[in-house]
């Protein structure tokens, strides 16, 4: 199963709750550069299975392999410096902190200097901060903001928070970005930037995204492929159209999303 | 009205700040508090003055070298001359320096980094009773009846030694901090807050009690005699040459101790603020702040949690273990009375105080609390007594002042005092006295103009304004 093009593979991953089974035998793949969408309904598992990845609750079966590494059992901060990045379905930003400080604390790992260098201003240390700001500025307009890096992240409008955090992500430099419901609270114009943005993301900087999102239209539109998740498992795997004509979906999940996404 | 005040306020801040005048303004008015300090060495309002033209020039827009110039003018010549003619100034200003590096040091840990410290003073106790220890006759006194010195025991080691033992403290404060971290980490908030107090308690009450089976602290009397780093006979008449003239009259040695462990606080300060300062502006200090806003988040940002929370706990504590050093010598004794539940609070409270987070906040904190602990409250209890002494009374009601209870004690209720600012400070200036600002970048200057691929898109997404439900 495991193939080279898969940047991941997961592997019959189990994560419990108590008695309750968040996610079940789970398996799921990824291939390079790719945009794929995980969708199902709420309490399907799906935020679960991000925190398994990302090391936040770390699974109790299975096996997830990431770039040629085992990660089910490291902790967060091994496995984004393996070089994967998440943001959080409800923003998580560090409220008190300057959009360009956020950012900049992406990088953490990235960053060479020591307390001691630090505390001395060495020549390295002054280098390193100089560059890691620069690139927080860069990265800052790269996701469309302009003129509020000195600005309290709490302090931005909600759509604007969605690019700080996915900006602290890059600045991580991810290969694999896992995206929990970017887009949700997004008006139309704004969901329609937020999906420009991620085909540059993937497109420009090769960067593989995986997604897990409501608005149909956004998840239609842009996945190259989607999984489904309900309680716990995944029912079905395919293309858009795929999973679009799908009984047991459209059952699951697609009628009631369908729906909504035709009014709005 | 209030409009009125704060617009003269500005006017008079704008005067204040053109040309030269800033200049002219601190130098003037440090001249005016040192002279009247000076010719009135026990006057309060004199002093006020003098700590009001120290603090002026850090508000106004005056270069930076000659800021630091001014400050090292006040520090290192005007306030010893002015402590050696009043050595209770000395006093004063010798705690506000302890209680600052203290409170920078806590400030790391619950101000950075939001991790509750209730116990804090344990560490200053760790350093204090390493000096206290090694620089004493305690370790020919292992065997001794605690509170029973027989007459001849020599000193441990050489007097000299105690500047190494500054550094001993720092590395032995921190690696408490280390092992009291450990534990730590598996609790939050509340619970971190009990732990750390019932820490703090624990090392007070082996102080306490390790007299026995070996004594190693002398129990509840305390270490004394402590040994003073030496000020041989040639460096007090060197000095003199240069004071005496400037003060008016021969300085003792025992005023030069004053002004000693004076400087050394203040070099100790010094640094306890330049490693603050520039490890809050660096990746250490962002993944701090990151920790304290949200832990999860900081986790997913790569930031490893725990290393960082007991690298907290290690800086602040060695701040407290090198002023434990300083205050075991400068006290000459030490007793467990000193490191109680109380002063932790103390600590905190400045921190509260001044602003946590705040690295100039908690200066301030220190010092507001330490001059009115030690000036304001003191000097109000002596006018009271006098009052009573005297015939005065109250005309209408017809209550002689000598009639005043002595329970009412102004500085018997420094805790009631304390009480009531720190609450009206909750209500009224909850972030406190100067509160922490982040840090201004210089960025690019953007013109907010649209443009680029995506710029944003006005406030449309903050319609909906609140957070999403967590919604998994």
């Amino acid at each position: 199963m495991p193939d080279s093009a898969n940047i991941l593979v997961a592997e019959n991953v189990v994560k419990r709750f108590g008695g309750l089974v968040a996610v079940n035998k789970m398996n799921f793949n990824i291939e390079k550069g790719r945009l794929y969408s995980i969708i199902g309904p709420n309490g399907a598992g799906k935020t679960t299975f991000f925190n398994a990845i990302s090391g936040l609750y770390p699974p109790e079966e299975g096996a997830i392999t990431f770039d040629g590494h085992r990660i089910e059992r490291l902790v967060p901060e091994k496995i984004t410096a393996l070089h994967i990045a998440r943001t959080f379905q409800n923003i998580r930003l560090f409220g008190g902190m300057t959009v360009v400080e956020n950012i900049m604390v992406g990088a953490f790992t990235r960053l060479k200097q020591n307390p001691v260098q630090a505390v001395l201003r060495t020549k390295a240390f002054k280098e390193e901060e100089k560059r890691v700001e620069a690139r927080a500025e860069e990265l800052m307009e790269y996701v469309g903001l302009r003129g509020v890096g000195n600005e309290l992240a709490a302090s931005l409008p909600y759509g604007a928070q969605r690019r700080v955090e996915i900006a602290r992500a890059l600045a991580s430099e991810p290969k694999l970005l896992l995206l929990d419901e970017p887009a949700a609270g997004m008006n139309p114009a704004e969901s329609e930037d937020a999906m420009k943005l991620f085909r540059r993301l993937r497109d420009d900087l090769g960067i593989t995204i995986l997604l897990i999102e409501h608005d149909m239209k956004v998840v239609m539109n842009i996945s190259e492929r989607i999984s489904v998740m309900d309680y716990g498992e995944k029912i079905a795997e395919g293309t858009p159209k795929e999973i679009a004509s799908n009984p047991r979906v459209i059952e699951a999940y697609l009628g009631r999303g369908a729906a909504s996404a035709m009014n709005d | 009205m209030k409009i009125q005040i704060r617009d003269a306020l500005r006017k008079a801040a704008v005067f204040a700040n053109r040309g030269k005048i800033p200049y002219i303004l601190s130098l003037a008015l440090l001249a005016l508090g040192f002279i009247l300090v000076y010719l009135s060495p026990r006057s309060i309002p004199a002093f006020l003055v003098f700590a009001a033209a120290a603090a002026l020039p850090y508000f106004l827009e005056i270069r930076k070298p000659v800021k630091l110039a001014l400050a090292v003018l006040v520090a290192v010549v005007l306030v010893p001359i002015l402590g050696a003619r009043n050595i209770f100034y000395l006093e004063v200003i010798f705690q506000i320096a302890v209680f600052s590096a203290l409170a920078l040091g806590l400030n790391i840990v619950v101000g950075f980094s939001g991790l509750l410290n209730f116990g804090y003073m344990a560490f200053y106790a760790v350093g204090a009773y390493l000096w206290a220890f090694f620089g004493s006759s305690q370790p020919f006194l292992l065997k001794a009846i605690p509170g029973t010195v027989p007459p001849g025991t020599p000193f441990f080691m050489a007097a000299d030694w105690f500047y190494l033992f500054i550094f001993l403290g720092i590395i032995l404060a921190a690696v408490v901090g280390l092992v009291l971290g450990l534990p730590v980490l598996r609790v939050r908030g509340d619970y971190l807050a009990i732990i750390t107090l019932g820490f703090g308690e624990i090392v007070r009450q082996l102080a306490n009690n390790l007299d026995k089976p070996i004594n190693l602290t002398n129990g509840p009397q305390g270490i004394s005699p402590i040994q003073r780093p030496t000020l041989g006979p040639e460096t007090v008449k060197f000095f003199n040459n240069i004071f005496e003239p400037l003060v008016g009259r021969p300085v003792t040695v025992n005023q030069f101790y004053n002004i000693l462990f004076y400087l050394i606080a203040l070099v100790v300060v010094v640094a306890a603020v330049v490693i603050t300062y520039r490890l809050d502006d660096s990746k250490v200090g962002r993944a701090w702040t990151a920790i304290r806003e949200d832990e999860l988040a900081a986790s997913a940002m790569g930031i490893p949690a725990n290393k960082l929370k007991l690298g907290a706990f290690a800086v602040g504590a060695s701040f407290a273990g090198a002023m434990g050093v300083l205050f075991a010598a400068s006290r000459t004794f030490v007793s467990p009375e000193s490191f109680s539940f109380l002063q932790s609070v103390s600590v905190l409270t400045m921190v509260i105080l001044g602003g946590i987070g705040s690295i100039q906040g908690v200066i301030i904190g220190a010092s507001v609390v330490i001059i009115l602990n030690l000036q304001v409250l003191q000097s109000f209890s002596l006018f009271l007594s006098r009052l009573r002494q005297s015939d005065a009374y109250i005309p209408i009601i017809n209550f002689y002042w000598r009639d005043l209870s002595n329970q009412l004690d102004p500085s018997k209720y420094q805790r009631l005092v304390f009480g009531i600012i720190l609450i009206l400070m909750m209500i009224y200036r909850p972030a406190g006295i100067l509160p922490a600002a982040r840090r201004k970048r210089e960025l690019k200057a953007h013109v907010s103009e649209d443009g680029g691929t995506l710029a944003m898109n006005g406030n449309g997404g903050a319609a909906s304004g609140t957070k999403e439900d967590d919604h998994a």
